[in-house]
């Protein structure tokens, strides 16, 4: 097995650390172990080396996947490989399956429940709202609760009348 | 342009700022990492767009009434000496230092705000509060970004939140922070177990100056990682629970110290004042962790009548950028190191040895 930082020695440290219910797991070689301070546990957290790591990660392995390019601002795999960093706003578009798996292993969840600007917050909450309507429909639908159906069908419509239900993707 | 010297506060008002908590939460900060829609990340776009962006985003920031009388400036008009005063005062960070042409700062008056343009993101906006005050830094950046956001055009995505550079901080964009003098923990070996529990509830604790640094001083910084799938709020409390139950840990572990082992607790300490009030050379290094000692002996009235604001205000002064800025020619490690002693038996003239039982 090789270091997953240097990709050159054998990995002969094994690390692996829970942080909430997500399992992490590193395989160091001897050198990338003590540079990155593991034998000192005070100054290494395992969330800082794998969020380094993220640099060096694939976002898509897919075979072509290498040859995408941002429309906008022409920033590729290649490039992510080396900073770490996307390119502009978009890249997130451009790259989004590639994105989903390491936006996993990063963060809590993967959808954004905190704020938003405030010109979008009412197109938000009514797209959320209109997605839970659709569903019931679809249950009503399926339950052959047409009374029910119509009545979420003239909501849906009312709302989507009222704020048309764009997503501000 | 504003002279930054006269701009920043004194390190004597510096140190006279209080907050609750403050003898073991020295500050608190909430950043919030935001960027334009139409542009590409600082990282990736080239110079002229640089420099365009930080044009639309200098004025804008600069026009809201939080910022009225505030320094604002391009970092390629400030001095390798200037930005390395600013790191040394928590304002900005060691990369932000790095930058120059088409990335910019823009700091308040009360340094309780300060903006960081073109760092990792078009904009990096903090609040700062001494001691214990995230919740009150949350609920100053929030009120800075929604007055911001009617003047930028913020990227924001339905699923992902405020789009960022780096994926590490996409979503809400936000990190809360805290600085917190832990020296009883450190002494009582019990600073890895916490360090380590803190860790596995999802965040990082790091040393003086952010990312990859040691904890001089005894001083360690507290911070989440995580960015996306919960808000703001939750972040808060949950910092807010975590930073509380290290207080009390801290507060336990001098106790027990004082009861248990007040010999090892006066020793260290007295030796710390001794080599400070004394001695003729000192590293900086060797200044921060004897001051942190100093420091807890204040907090254990070990030194009556010294305020901890003599303690705080020798934690700014004694830096190299500190010490470099109050003499006209370039020092050498060696000579800032005999300037750093006299500064600091200056200081310690008046301040008596540690009154023990």
């Amino acid at each position: 097995m090789q270091c997953c930082v240097c990709k050159e020695k054998p990995a002969t440290v094994h690390l692996t650390q829970i942080v909430g219910e997500k399992m992490q797991k590193l395989d160091l070689c001897e050198d990338c172990a003590k540079a990155k301070g593991i034998n000192d546990p005070t100054s290494f957290a395992m969330a800082d080396l794998m969020l380094g790591l993220g640099a060096s990660q694939e976002l898509d392995p897919k075979a072509g996947a290498a040859e995408i390019k941002c429309p906008r601002c022409g920033f590729s795999q290649a490039d992510f490989k080396k900073s770490g960093r996307l390119g502009c706003p978009e890249c997130y578009q451009t790259f989004a399956e590639g994105l989903a798996g390491l936006l996993k292993t990063m963060h809590k969840g993967t959808r954004h429940t905190g704020k938003a600007p405030e010109a979008l917050r009412k197109s938000r909450e009514t797209g959320d709202r209109l997605k839970l309507l659709q569903k019931k429909l679809n249950k009503a639908i399926e339950a052959e609760d047409y009374e029910l159906a119509a009545q979420l069908r003239d909501e849906i419509k009312a709302l989507s009348g009222a704020a048309p239900a764009k997503a501000a993707k | 342009m504003k002279d930054l010297h006269q701009f920043l506060i004194s390190p004597l008002q510096a140190a006279q700022q209080h907050g609750p908590n403050d003898r073991i939460v020295m500050s608190s900060r909430v950043r919030l990492a935001r960027n334009l829609r139409a542009a590409s990340f600082p990282g990736w776009a080239k110079k002229p767009e640089r420099v365009k962006i930080l044009d639309l985003v200098m004025p804008a920031v600069s026009a809201l009434p939080e910022m009225a009388d505030s320094f604002a400036e391009a970092m390629d008009n400030l001095t390798t000496l200037d930005k390395q005063i600013l790191v040394e005062r928590h304002l900005i960070s060691r990369e932000h230092a790095a930058k120059n042409v088409g990335s910019g700062i823009v700091l308040n008056r009360a340094e309780s705000f300060c903006v960081m343009i073109n760092e990792e993101d078009h904009l990096r906006m903090q609040a700062l509060r001494p001691g214990f005050q995230i919740r009150e830094a949350w609920n100053a950046i929030d009120r800075l970004d929604s007055a911001l956001e009617k003047r930028l055009d913020f990227a924001f995505d339905n699923e992902l939140g405020y789009l960022t550079a780096c994926p590490t901080n996409l979503g809400t964009g936000i990190r809360v922070s805290a600085m917190l003098h832990l020296p009883g923990l450190v002494l009582a070996e019990q600073i890895n177990p916490i360090i380590q529990s803190v860790n596995k509830l999802g965040l990082a604790v790091r040393g003086l100056y952010g990312e990859g640094t040691e904890a001089l001083g005894n001083v360690f910084q507290v911070s989440n990682q995580m960015t996306l799938g919960e808000g703001e709020i939750v972040i808060v409390e949950r910092l807010e629970k975590v930073l509380s139950q290290i207080i009390e840990h801290e507060e336990n572990a001098r106790l027990t110290l004082l009861e248990k082992k007040p010999k090892t607790v006066f020793n260290h300490i007295g030796r710390a004042y001794g080599i400070l009030a004394n001695a003729h050379s000192i590293s900086s290094k060797e200044t921060m962790n004897l001051l942190s000692l100093l420091r807890l002996g204040i907090d254990l009235d070990l030194f009556p009548g010294t305020a901890r604001a003599l303690v705080d205000e020798l934690f700014l002064t004694t830096q190299p950028a500190h010490l470099q800025k109050q003499i006209a020619d370039k020092l050498s490690a060696e000579e800032r190191d005999l300037l750093r002693a006299d500064m600091v038996r200056a200081r310690l003239k008046d301040v008596s040895r540690p009154v023990t039982k």
